[in-house]
């Protein structure tokens, strides 16, 4: 059985450094096995945050090598074992212990994002219809299992710090999920603008990248809403348009 | 807005514990960016050698004004502001339309603010400067003009189409004669206005206009349509904008190329 070795950021809000640690590896297992037998093995306290072990909770996030993963879902094999394979928490989020961080700052800005605000209802049962045409976009943001990876990435976050002017790439998907869903009323384009920093992206395309559901985070969702905020505030002859239309 | 109370770590340039050659993306950026376009920008202050027989470089599609058979109006007139000792350069009458397209695009932007500017250097690496405004005021707000750049560049399409109807359209030896022919320059050209029409085509801005705006696709299906093949070529916006950028270029070089005599073109039929 292979040997693989490992540095593992150990510490707390105050500071820490990585640790050396070393185990088997084998076939078929992933870095999070790993991370459990070095815990059983020799780090009885080695804190981890994991749930379902198949890339569906969005608990397990960390950096591994540098890049950010879901370490449930990075498998030994496709890693060099040459040298240590680091293993560190989140950089983006406050640090609770070793691998484990504090991402409850998501969960307020959730809460900043006006809600869902469907049209009145199509049938009389109170149900209304969709065609699959029109909730193809929205489908592909509900894939989001909330990992953080991509808030982790987001230089905007994590090089400037700027928590209270930029929502990040998880919650910009979200705010497309409501605005483009045929039944939604609620209007969130100045809010875009103004709260909630949508030009602070740089559309560099790292959360996207890292994105383990492969949501085409950039592309898909944060130009489109550039455009509607461009539609609305810089746009004079869109301008012109809905003045026109009444 | 909520905060983050404590402080975060502040990453160094450079920082990171990635171990793959991050570095090797922007460098190859910064490269092939710096030729694409530094050939391009070289090729505007040339005064001749943009034309040979049918042939018209890119760079100066449409020429204004210009000396070339190929001009709208004829030869600069008198009244136009141009400094008399400087060469008439038509190329300088055009290409902010191209140019400022590009620079807006929402690929290229993306690509330069990483390479050139290290905004950041690579994903999860530290970047050189604390301050950061991104796009949220000035001067990177002006990107937003993104879409009135696009404007001119469809209208740019259609001049680019009828370049490549002219590139067949041979001198005979006693000119005006002119005779349908295809030629090696031919084919580069219209191979360019194919890269540089899908370029376009597969704009985000464009995207967003045909269709992307609506929420109900379902009631307007000819922008649904319309919608869907733009998305198609808009995954791949990356990959023309790289392939149309060098293209531009190979066809400049080619015509200059036949025009200076180093070269000859090769006549299919
Ligand atoms: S594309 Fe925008 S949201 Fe995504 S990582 Fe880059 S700056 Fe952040
Ligand atoms: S968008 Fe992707 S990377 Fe971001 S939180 Fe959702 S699943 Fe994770
Ligand atoms: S443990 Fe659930 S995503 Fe990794
Ligand atoms: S986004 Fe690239 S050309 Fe418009």
């Amino acid at each position: 059985m292979p040997n693989a070795n490992f540095k593992v950021w150990r510490g707390d809000a105050k500071g820490g450094a990585f640790k050396d640690y070393s185990t088997d590896v084998s076939e078929g297992m992933v870095v999070l096995d790993a991370i459990h037998k070095i815990q059983a093995d020799s780090a009885n306290d080695l804190a981890c945050r994991w749930n379902c072990k198949a890339g569906k909770c969005g608990s397990c996030s960390a950096e591994i090598n540098g890049k950010p993963k879901l370490m449930c879902m990075t498998r030994m094999a496709d890693l060099p074992l040459d040298r240590p394979i680091t293993v560190e928490p989140m950089k983006t989020f406050p640090l609770i212990k070793d691998l484990v961080t504090d991402v409850s700052w998501n969960y307020a800005v959730k809460k900043t994002i006006k809600g869902f605000a469907p049209r009145k209802p199509d049938a009389p049962d109170g149900t209304w219809r969709m065609q699959q045409d029109d909730i193809e976009r929205p489908q592909e943001f509900r894939k989001c299992i909330e990992c953080f990876l991509c808030q982790d990435v987001c230089h905007v976050l994590r090089d400037h710090h700027l928590h209270d002017k930029f929502i990040g790439p998880r919650f910009l998907i979200y705010t497309a999920q409501l605005e483009m869903n045929p039944l939604d009323t609620g209007d969130r384009v100045p809010d875009l603008k103004h709260e909630h920093g949508i030009g602070f992206c740089n559309i560099t395309k790292c959360c996207t990248k890292v994105c383990p559901e492969e949501i085409t985070i950039t592309d898909n969702a944060i130009i489109p809403l550039k455009e509607r905020v461009v539609d609305r505030m810089y746009d004079p002859l869109t301008k012109l348009l809905r003045v026109l239309k009444g | 807005m909520p905060q983050i109370d404590v402080p975060l770590e502040k990453l160094r340039f450079g920082q990171t514990s990635r171990q793959d050659a991050w570095w090797l993306a922007p460098l190859l950026t910064v490269l092939g960016l710096g030729v694409g376009f530094g050939y391009l920008t070289w090729a505007m202050f040339q005064p001749e050698h943009y034309w040979w027989g049918p042939y018209l470089s890119p760079v100066c599609s449409p020429e204004i004004f210009g000396n070339s058979p190929f001009s709208w109006f004829g030869p600069k007139p008198a009244w136009f502001p141009w400094p008399s000792s400087v060469p008439f350069l038509p190329a300088l009458l055009i290409l902010w339309a191209p140019g400022g397209f590009r620079f807006t695009c929402y690929y290229y932007r993306g690509t330069y603010y990483k390479a050139f500017w290290g905004d950041p250097p690579g994903c999860a690496v530290g970047e050189p400067r604390s301050t950061y405004r991104g796009e949220n005021s000035f001067p990177l707000i002006i990107q937003n003009i993104h879409r009135y750049f696009l404007y001119v560049a469809v209208i740019f399409i259609f001049l680019l189409g009828n370049e490549v109807l002219g590139a067949t359209q041979f001198p005979g030896p006693g000119a005006p004669d002119r005779h349908f022919g295809i030629g090696v320059g031919t084919l580069v050209m219209l191979t360019n206005l194919v890269l540089v029409s899908c370029y376009t085509f597969g704009c985000h801005s464009f995207r967003h206009l045909v269709g992307g705006v609506l929420d109900i696709f379902s009631k307007s299906k000819g922008r649904k349509k319309a919608y869907d093949c733009v998305t198609c070529l808009n995954k791949r916006h990356g990959l023309f904008a790289w392939l149309s950028l060098a293209s531009m270029c190979c066809t400049e070089l080619y015509i200059r190329l036949c025009s200076m005599g180093v070269i000859s073109d090769w006549r299919i039929f």
